[in-house]
């Protein structure tokens, strides 16, 4: 018996405009029914990989394949996937429900099911109060959600979001995570591409980390993370002296002196808290406050991507720089 | 792909192409007022002295009306051609374009809805008008095989300029860009045979609105509906008409087929 064919398969994928090399030979799988994150920072390709995947460019080399056919017959693509783009493709002159008419009329429906597939839709994105209000007066999260509903009027088995959450508020963020959670219930393939590290750690099986039209790092969150130096406490002191001391004591320890704190290497473990806290204690030095910084996605995403956290654009309610989990004592 | 399911996305997108007719704004404004604004203007303020010196039709006012009436319906066709030309360019700058290309869909679909959709948004344009001008006085006195020729010309105009107009929506790089290509189409008329007799105008501007497209559309129109000389001009503006129907066409399509 034949094994069924991964839902994404891509290899030695590249592409240029003039000299402008966009992709330089990207390889990767998705299985079937799981959901893929391509993170990256803007300009690293995400968008050009979506496009050619969903056969609207060609790739100037390397193969892509969805469930088997090659990206290139777009004939046989077209009817296994489905498209949601980074800017909302909503007929702002239509009405949510003729939208979806209009999506179920193209795909030949009948009128009979395509009414009730709208109403169905429309119900499930919460959506039914605004069904009969034209597109123009949506807000970007109902946008986002309408586009998404349109994407599955079809049944496709493989979805592709590009940036689905790009410019919505930390609200319609997290409702939009939870549709996706739940497509896949279905079996669906979900293929997206994200700049935020959250949405990736949220919703991925697996992350791509993408930039400059490379495959820097890939993986599940928690391998990603695990690339990563381990926990660190992070000491804070009220005076200068006091830091020194400590910094004399503890050799390992980072010095921020502007903070006037100290960042020590830890396994995390509660006991070698207690011994390091002992130490300083010991030796009369005094603590002005303690926090544990476990390593997290952004960590990670920094130093694979090797740029200063301000030259990208990341909005504050998902990310500020490391703020990472910090468990106050 | 077949045939069918082609007509069938096809009659989709033209039911989409008629909606966006109906509740698109600047197809009121552009596409109806202005030419209804032209039409009293030219008649109530510049009938009155101009049409003396109309192509031989001394009479005044309502000589003048049975002048331009007819030329008042093709420009109405040019300000159909703005509101096309903006719908076109719409679809293509904004997300949608890129939903339709991803999908099983006949790949022609959407630009022959956009035809369509064009010709009859324009013709119910230009058939207000018409009303218009009769309820302003027009008595058009064509035979029944003259009325046929009329309409069939007004479609054939029709055409031409809505596959011009749509290649002019499908290049811009911005709906305001898509308005502004079509401006030379909205004044060109206004250097032809439509309001004043080209024998009026100085030589350089004269030659210029004898050769330009709209002078024989016009003159076979009026001489169709009013009387008047039509010899040579009927398959001139015909070709005219085909002419820019085939550019616009070929153009489209290539503007519809290739990635931005």
């Amino acid at each position: 018996m034949a094994v069924s064919p991964p839902a994404i398969e891509v290899s030695g994928l590249r592409k240029a405009y003039g000299d402008k090399t966009v992709l330089d030979g990207i390889d990767l799988s998705v299985p079937q029914g799981s959901i893929y994150a391509l993170l990256g920072p803007n300009g690293a390709g995400k968008t050009t990989v979506v496009n050619i995947l969903t056969t609207l460019l060609p790739a100037d080399s390397g193969t892509a394949r969805i469930l088997g056919d090659d990206v290139r017959r777009a004939e046989r693509i077209r009817p296994l996937i489905s498209v949601t783009g980074q800017f909302a493709a909503v007929d702002n002159l239509l009405t949510g429900e003729e939208n979806l008419i209009m999506m179920a009329n193209l795909y030949r429906l009948g009128r009979g099911r395509a009414k009730a597939l709208a109403a169905e839709l429309l119900e499930k994105f919460d959506l039914t109060a605004a069904g009969k209000a034209r597109g123009v007066t949506y807000s970007g999260g109902m946008r986002r959600r309408l586009d998404l509903a349109m994407t599955l009027v079809a049944e496709p088995r493989v979805i592709f979001l590009d940036e689905p959450t790009t410019g919505l508020d930390p609200r319609s963020r997290h409702a939009m995570w939870e549709i996706v959670r739940d497509l896949t219930g279905r079996g669906v393939t979900i293929f997206l591409t994200t700049q935020y590290l959250e949405e990736a750690d949220q919703l991925a099986d697996r992350i791509g980390v993408l930039d400059h039209g490379v495959l820097v790092a890939e993986g599940s969150a928690d391998e990603l993370k695990r690339r990563m130096p381990g926990a660190s406490v992070r000491l804070e002191f009220s005076a200068a002296e006091q830091l020194a001391a400590a910094a004399g004591l503890l050799a390992e320890a980072e010095r921020d002196p502007k903070a006037l704190a100290l960042r020590v290497p830890t396994d995390g473990a509660l006991r070698s808290l207690r011994v390091l806290l002992d130490r300083l204690d010991d030796a009369g030095v005094e603590v002005a406050k303690v926090s544990v910084l476990s390593a997290d996605l952004d960590d990670v995403f920094l130093a694979l991507t090797e740029r200063p956290p301000d030259s990208m654009e990341r909005p504050a309610a998902v990310a500020g720089r490391p703020t990472a989990r910090k468990e106050m004592l | 792909m077949s045939a069918s399911i082609a007509v069938r996305n096809s009659g989709t997108m033209l039911h989409r192409s008629l909606r966006h007719g109906v509740r698109f704004p600047m197809m009121l404004v552009t596409g109806l007022v202005t030419p209804v604004i032209l039409l009293l203007m030219f008649v109530y303020i510049f009938g009155g002295a101009l049409g003396s010196g109309a192509d031989g039709m001394p009479g005044g006012r309502s000589a003048y009306l049975d002048y331009i009436a007819p030329s008042m319906f093709l420009t109405t066709v040019c300000y159909g051609g703005g509101t096309t030309a903006v719908t076109v360019s719409v679809d293509m700058t904004q997300g949608i374009i890129n939903r339709f290309r991803t999908m099983p869909i006949s790949q022609s679909a959407l630009m022959a809805g956009h035809i369509l959709g064009g010709v009859l948004r324009t013709l119910a344009a230009v058939g207000l008008i018409m009303a218009a001008a009769v309820g302003l006085g027009f008595r058009p006195h064509a035979s029944g095989v003259q009325w046929v020729a009329a309409a069939g010309l007004l479609v054939l105009v029709t055409v031409g300029l809505t596959c011009l107009t749509i290649a002019f929506g499908a290049a811009a790089k911005s709906p305001g860009g898509a308005n502004t290509a079509v401006l030379p189409l909205q004044i060109l008329p206004l250097i032809s045979s439509a309001f004043v007799a080209t024998r009026t105008m100085p030589t350089p501007v004269r030659l210029f609105a004898e050769y330009q497209p709209f002078t024989p559309i016009i003159n076979t129109l009026r001489g169709l509906l009013v009387g008047g000389p039509i010899g040579q001009d009927a398959w001139i503006a015909a070709v005219w008409c085909v002419g820019a129907a085939l550019i616009g066409f070929t153009w489209s399509r290539r503007s519809f087929s290739q990635r931005r």
